[in-house]
């Protein structure tokens, strides 16, 4: 399968490697016309506001938005969830809001305050997954459509909304490769 | 229970840098101007290194106010630099919440023989280095972010292209030694053998690498990505152009697209004046700031 990874700024080389890990082709995005045939799409972690920028001037909210009717499949993390968000807290900056969802930007302080910590995720298994969590926003509030995944210190990290999923932290700087298959289960349809 | 400060924490944001343009600013203002034009991170500064240059004198770490003020104005990455050696001052830039601190050639050293123990910290640490033994000797002392030191704040990119060079030609060289033939390299490196190791098994320095030290326009950011860094550091080459703004966003576009040669003719029209130069020959040996560090 193809999966694109969105190449405008960010971790792209660590999801790369986590796609190829799983048995699938990976591709780097820079460009609208690159989303022709893919069939996932990894908004990678990033400044979201630098990326947003680029995806605005590069025309990439319509053309994925578009994708997305047709059954484009995305994740995003960190700065992929909240470009992924209806609505970011306190901000205006651009975002693709395919995600019935509400993000709050840097929730857990600078980076200072950044950590990394094990998680229950119960769609992935009952070994608990590290979770990388970097200037990481969470999710502040669903919609009804949104399954959520995991939560941590009772803010919700991981979500899924149909083809959608987001999380708050980074699978792609671990070895573990469950979220980036789970992921593919969902463009196979398989969950 | 949550563990912050690891290793993989402090490497990490430098990932999520990665692609990015990292933009030196003295005031508020102008650091809105960067996160504006789409810049990564801010280093907050009292001066940028071209006018440390011209100032002379000994260059320390920028006022805590200059810092925090920069820190509420923008909702990106804040770094901010600390003398080499100078671990008290690290101590103060994290207290105020920096996000990296950058233990720089730019100021003055204040340890001829050693620097900060960056391990020490739970805020991750950026060092700049000539080649590939002086990254893996700041790796091995915490350092969780490697740049090129190239020559600041002269708006001259060579110095740059010769630290990037240096250092993928050693990676390439370790890559292509046999295992029994690496203690030796190490030595001859001045390299720490465990990190020698790593750079074999990844083909690649086991941090973040960007460039930084004398790029002005977009040809030189997108040189320096396609020579092999990961992302782009500019200090006077913004606020010391005649339209800080567009050259800003025209940086910025250029790492993004560096391999595009059509984006990059398109971003680099109009732009005005570039800050202006200086020849590296020019600089007397004593004024050289990439000899600083060991």
């Amino acid at each position: 399968m193809k999966i694109g990874i969105l190449a405008l700024q960010g971790d792209v080389r660590e999801h790369a490697w986590a796609i190829q890990n799983t048995g699938n082709e990976a591709v780097e995005v820079k460009k609208a016309s690159q989303l022709e045939g893919l069939a996932g799409l990894i908004v990678p972690g990033g400044e979201s506001t630098t990326i947003g920028k680029l995806m605005e001037e590069y025309g990439f909210f319509s053309a994925i938005k578009e994708k997305a009717e047709e059954g484009l499949g995305i994740y995003g993390t960190c700065a992929g969830l909240i470009l992924l968000a209806k609505e970011i807290a306190g901000s205006t900056q651009p975002r693709l809001g395919l995600m019935d969802i509400v993000a709050q930007r840097n929730a857990y302080g600078r980076q200072r305050e950044s950590f990394e910590t094990d998680l229950e995720i119960p769609v992935l298994g009952e070994e608990p997954f590290r979770s990388v969590f970097i200037r990481a926003p969470y999710i502040e509030a669903v919609g009804p459509e949104v399954q959520v995944l995991a939560t941590y210190d009772n803010k919700i990290v991981f979500a899924r909304q149909g083809r959608f999923l987001a999380s708050a932290f980074h699978p792609e700087e671990t070895e573990d490769l469950r979220v980036h298959r789970y992921f593919i289960r969902i463009l196979k349809r398989e969950v | 229970m949550p563990e912050q400060g690891t290793f993989r924490v402090k490497k990490g944001l430098a990932e999520m840098l990665k692609g990015g343009v990292i933009m030196d600013v003295t005031t508020p203002e102008q650091a809105v101007i960067a996160e504006k034009a789409g810049a990564v991170a801010v280093m907050a500064l009292e001066r940028v290194p071209a006018d440390i240059r011209a100032a002379g004198g000994v260059a320390r770490m920028a006022d805590p106010s200059i810092i925090v003020e920069i820190m509420d104005a923008v909702t990106i990455p804040v770094m901010a630099k600390a003398r080499i050696g100078h671990f008290v001052e690290a101590q103060i830039l994290e207290a105020l919440g920096v996000d990296y601190i950058d233990e720089s050639e730019v100021l003055t050293p204040a340890d001829e023989m050693y620097h900060i123990n960056k391990h020490a910290f739970t805020v991750p640490f950026v060092c700049g280095a000539r080649n590939l033994g002086e990254a893996l000797r700041r790796i091995g002392e915490g350092a969780a972010m490697i740049r090129t030191k190239g020559e600041p704040g002269t708006g001259n990119v060579v110095e740059a292209v010769r630290h990037m060079r240096m250092v993928m030609d050693e990676i390439r060289q370790v890559t292509n030694t046999p295992e029994e033939e690496l203690m030796t390299l190490s030595k001859n490196l001045g390299a720490p053998y465990e990190l020698v190791l790593e750079v074999k098994r990844l083909g690649r320095l086991p941090v973040v690498n960007f460039a930084a030290g004398g790029i002005a326009t977009p040809a030189d950011a997108a040189l320096m990505m396609q020579l092999g860094c990961d992302g782009i550091f500019v200090g006077s080459g913004i606020f010391k152009s005649n339209n800080p703004e567009a050259r800003a966003r025209a940086i910025v576009r250029a790492t993004t697209h560096y391999n595009d040669a059509q984006v990059l003719a398109e971003v680099s029209r109009d732009l005005g004046e570039a800050m202006p130069g200086l020849e590296i020959s020019t600089i007397r040996k004593e004024e050289r700031m990439q000899d600083r560090g060991w």
